[in-house]
């Protein structure tokens, strides 16, 4: 998703930068390419600048990133707006991306989101007023055995009920 | 090795590694496409160039399927067509039909391509997307919703810029070609993605809606700029340049051009340009007809030649003047009688100038520099002085080439260099003496006669590191550029480098300033030697000493001495003790109107016909594209003329071609036996001075008068503020913070201007721009400065 221009605003606000911690474990990623293809490595290294900074990068983050790797800041941001794994505005504390795609809509999906929707109180593409959940529709998740699934921040939920919505919810209040 | 293929019934022999585009390129079979460059990678998105390959089950991309023997094409069967009317169809959904507003009308790749493939009607009913335009700087527009995705533009920036600053931003139908975060961008040579922007979404900024592709008349143009000579069409309508393009020549500068000579045009119509001939009665400027002017000049030259002695006129000219111009200027002087001629103001050191060879040029041709296998360039910034030699060694990089920089300050360049050696300033001459020391231990067998400065220096690792890898190289190129020509010993530097040349195997070329100094060299525009390297009996001043000697006449032809010369203060006191300064001048300055006493306006290089030397020696010559503005007049013809009024002999010409054929008649008089490049090296190097030394360079966009003034050029993120800097070193040891104000001060005069910590900078040593008002006050531009406190 491209960032809007008060989303970016707001991450410019935000500066935070790549701590040394998080370079070291970018540099052990580092090891697994070949030394001349420090580039194969922008991937695992965004997902380390996101998760410390709450879920999301700011411009600063990508900045950072991409002077580590000593590749072009752009290339960062080529990555970082392609996959929607990345968020570029601020999100909530968990991330409850549940699939539509035809398994799970036939599995009844759609009773599912109705219920995220209705504890949350938000729409899609949305974060709650306590910064506590931002919910996402989302493409396959590649578990359609198991359909109707959602993720919630690195964990799968499958064979969803709105029950068992209330039970996962439940359990994070 | 060649196969055949066969694209619409025609049999071709074709180069194995080849894509069927480029095969029906060479064949003069057009295959529509927008993506596909034959400069840039294949990318093969856009997906136009789809054609009918005999026992392919579907259609496939031209421009990324290699031949192979036996290939049957059809580019216009009916399969084919109905892929690429359908791609067509699709690249037009989203594209906008602003036609009518669009600045690339006319002149559009989509528009002539969706004219022969689109459909009368679209089918598509919907929304279009529309995309927020970016701002990219000063020289090129942006319309982004009519962006096609090709990222042409993209892959210009990573493969031929060097510098990746655009990029798909997003993905599916939300991508888009930008920057992310708001930038302009910041390589010399950016603007070449207007050209390569096969729609309206890169447009010429300054050009916009300035005039339609089919209003303007186009004209060949050389650039003016630089020593590459880059072929240019110049668009011009109702007597008025409007835009520059590139002329393909690929030999020179292929399809490119840098900004530099693409936005220079815009200076062309400053207001300081004067259009009628000046001259200063009782300390006022009067407006006055040629005749008045031509005669107050001739007049007062001839009184200085008669009361003092003709020898008591200087004459300095620009390099960017045409080889004819300064052909005149010199047979001028010669004919009053002085050989104070010049035209290498910025140059420092005239030692050895008698060792020099007849005019400096590349001992290989400009194509040939990527295919060296080493090049080792001294003294420089090449991205910023040549872009597009810059670009050639860019190449030779690619192609697995090394690249050594020898260089007082550890400058950025656009790719990787393969080896340095950063040396404070004055010790440059040390550092080369020191390789040529490691190259004789070497190799032997070489014969040199400088073998007692040899001995004075001795060979670190370093020295002997850069030395062997020389020596190992079959195909390798020595190049001086800009700060090691200007150095306080840039002639020992010049010698040095040559001497690295017969030790190492190797080859000298020089990078020269301005568009024509090979031509002031050959023209006879240096005070030593006369027209095709000619000897002369007693040679005339250098640049350096007709300052120093404050002469009581000088004739200025397109120069801003307060801004183009090594020791502007020097320069600037000469002028204002001067009785007499003719400026021959396409504009004036605040500084000119004080010291002139006559200015005879002159036609810039659009609208003056003549010929630049470039620095392989190829001669180019242009005619005016649109006729002298005002009352100004091309400069050959005002020399010609103040020849008549000084009635001197051989002034007769009628046009400035026969002023070329009678220098081209003169190549057959070059004497390869004259004594030159008989280099006499000292027996050790003269004494560094310990003070803080300053290095003058001029940054791209200051370089001549015509840049100068062009106002894009002058607001893009490569025109910074004049500073100063230095190391974080220097600048503790005399207790300044960077952005503080500081007063530098040479000899008499001083300036103040805020630090800026560089720490590429070696040794003690500060970093000052030239070609600017702020700076012209100050000395030598190589040699000691002072720095306080403000």
């Amino acid at each position: 998703m491209v960032a809007t221009r008060e989303g970016q605003q707001m991450a410019n606000a935000n500066k935070a930068r790549l701590s040394d911690s998080a370079k070291a474990e970018i540099d052990a990623w580092l090891t697994k390419y070949p030394q001349e293809q420090r580039r194969s490595a922008v991937i695992p290294a965004l997902h380390i600048a996101q998760d410390e900074n709450k879920g999301w990068l700011t411009t600063q983050l990508m900045d950072d990133v991409a002077d580590h790797l000593q590749i072009p800041r752009v290339s960062v941001y080529e990555v970082s707006t392609f996959y929607s794994m990345y968020d570029l505005e601020k999100v909530g504390t968990h991330k409850v991306c549940v699939c539509t795609n035809l398994s799970c809509m036939l599995s009844d999906s759609d009773a599912v989101v109705a219920r995220l929707k209705e504890k949350l109180k938000i729409d899609f593409n949305e974060t709650t007023a306590d910064g506590k959940f931002t919910l996402r529709e989302v493409e396959c998740l590649g578990a359609c055995v198991n359909a109707p699934v959602m993720l919630l921040d690195r964990t799968y939920h499958e064979k969803l009920t709105p029950e068992k919505v209330d039970k996962i919810l439940g359990e994070l209040e | 090795m060649k196969i055949e293929i066969e694209i619409d019934g025609k049999k071709l022999q074709v180069e194995q590694n080849s894509m069927i585009i480029e095969a029906a390129d060479n064949a003069g079979i057009t295959v529509p496409r927008f993506c596909y460059h034959k400069k840039l990678s294949i990318a093969a998105n856009c997906r136009m160039c789809l054609v009918d390959v005999e026992k392919s089950r579907k259609p496939l991309p031209a421009c990324a399927t290699p031949v192979t023997e036996g290939m049957v094409v059809r580019t216009r069967s009916k399969l084919a067509l109905e892929a690429q009317k359908s791609v067509m169809e699709f690249l037009l959904v989203n594209h906008p039909l602003d036609c009518p507003i669009c600045d690339q009308g006319g002149q559009c790749e989509l528009q002539d391509i969706a004219l022969g493939y689109g459909a009368d009607a679209s089918r598509y009913d919907q929304g279009k997307r529309s995309v927020a335009d970016k701002n990219l700087g000063s020289l090129i527009a942006t319309d982004m919703t009519r962006c096609i995705h090709c990222t042409r533009c993209v892959r210009f920036g990573t493969e031929i810029a060097g510098i990746t600053e655009m990029g798909s931003i997003g993905r599916g139908e939300s991508t888009e070609i930008g920057t992310y975060v708001e930038k302009s961008l910041s390589s010399e040579m950016s603007a070449n993605i207007i050209d390569l922007c096969p729609v309206g979404a890169l447009t010429n900024k300054p050009f916009r809606f300035r005039a339609r592709a089919w209003e303007v008349l186009q004209a060949r143009g050389v650039s003016a700029h630089d020593c590459v000579g880059s072929n240019l069409h110049i668009h011009h309508r109702r007597n008025k340049i409007m835009r520059v393009v590139p002329k393909e020549n690929e030999a020179i500068n292929e399809t490119w051009i840098s900004d530099r000579d693409r936005f220079s045009c815009e200076g062309l119509h400053s207001e300081d340009r004067v259009t009628t001939p000046m001259i200063k009665r009782h300390g006022q400027w009067e407006q006055v007809d040629w005749q008045t002017a031509l005669h107050v000049a001739v007049e007062g030259l001839q009184t200085i030649a008669q009361t003092q002695s003709p020898s008591h006129i200087g004459a300095l000219a620009s390099s960017n003047a045409t080889l004819e111009e300064l052909y005149l200027l010199q047979k001028l002087m010669r004919g009053i009688g002085t050989n104070n001629v010049d035209h290498r103001v910025r140059q420092s050191d005239f030692h050895y100038q008698q060792a020099t060879a007849l005019m400096p040029t590349l001992p290989v041709a400009i194509a040939d520099i990527e295919q060296q296998d080493l090049i080792i360039y001294i003294g420089g910034h090449p991205q910023f002085e040549q872009p597009l030699i810059n670009h050639r060694i860019r190449k030779a990089r690619d192609n697995g080439a090394t690249v050594i920089m020898i260089n007082p300050v550890d400058l950025k360049h656009n790719f990787d260099v393969s080896d340095k050696l950063i040396v404070a300033n004055p010790l440059l001459p040390r550092a080369l003496t020191a390789i040529c020391r490691a190259l004789s231990e070497q190799n032997p067998d070489a014969k040199t006669s400088a073998q007692e400065l040899l001995q004075s220096v001795t060979a670190d690792d370093k020295h002997q590191q850069l030395a062997k890898q020389l020596l190992a190289a079959d195909n390798s190129l020595i190049l001086l550029g800009a700060i090691a020509q200007h150095h306080q010993q840039g002639g020992l530097l010049h010698g040095l480098a040559t001497l690295m040349a017969s030790l190492g195997n190797s080859r000298v070329g020089l990078l020269t300033p301005g568009a024509n100094a090979t031509g002031a060299w050959f023209a006879g525009a240096i005070p030593h030697r006369g027209p095709a390297g000619l000897n002369v009996a007693k040679p005339g001043l250098d640049v350096k000493r007709m300052w120093e000697s404050q002469l009581p006449a000088y004739l200025l032809l397109n120069l801003e001495p307060e801004h183009d010369c090594a020791n502007s203060q020097r320069a600037l006191k000469a002028l204002h003790n001067a009785d007499l300064v003719i400026c021959v001048t396409p504009y004036k300055t605040a500084a000119m109107e004080q010291y002139a006493d006559v200015i005879l306006p002159m036609a810039p290089f659009t609208e003056t016909s003549g010929t630049f030397i470039n620095i392989e020696g190829k001669w180019q010559s242009f005619t005016a594209a649109v006729t002298a503005q005002g009352e100004s007049r091309p400069a050959w013809k005002v020399l010609r003329v103040l020849g008549n009024l000084l009635e001197l002999d051989g002034f007769n010409y009628v046009a400035s071609t026969e002023i070329t054929d009678e220098l081209q008649a003169l190549t057959a008089n070059i004497n390869s036996d004259q004594q030159i490049n008989k280099w006499r090296y000292p027996s050790q190097l003269p004494a560094v001075n310990n003070g803080i030394e300053r290095i003058t360079y001029w940054p791209i966009y200051r370089s001549d008068n015509v840049v100068r003034r062009s106002v894009p050029l002058q607001n893009t993120p490569i025109s910074d503020a004049p500073v100063i800097a230095m190391s974080q070193t220097l600048a503790e040891e005399l207790t300044l913070k960077a952005g503080e104000d500081v007063v530098v001060s040479q000899v008499d005069t001083s300036i103040t201007l805020p630090v800026k910590i560089d720490n590429r900078i070696a040794g003690n040593v500060v970093y000052i721009p030239a070609g600017f008002a702020e700076t012209a006050a100050l000395y030598e531009s190589f040699g000691s400065v002072n720095i306080e406190r403000k």
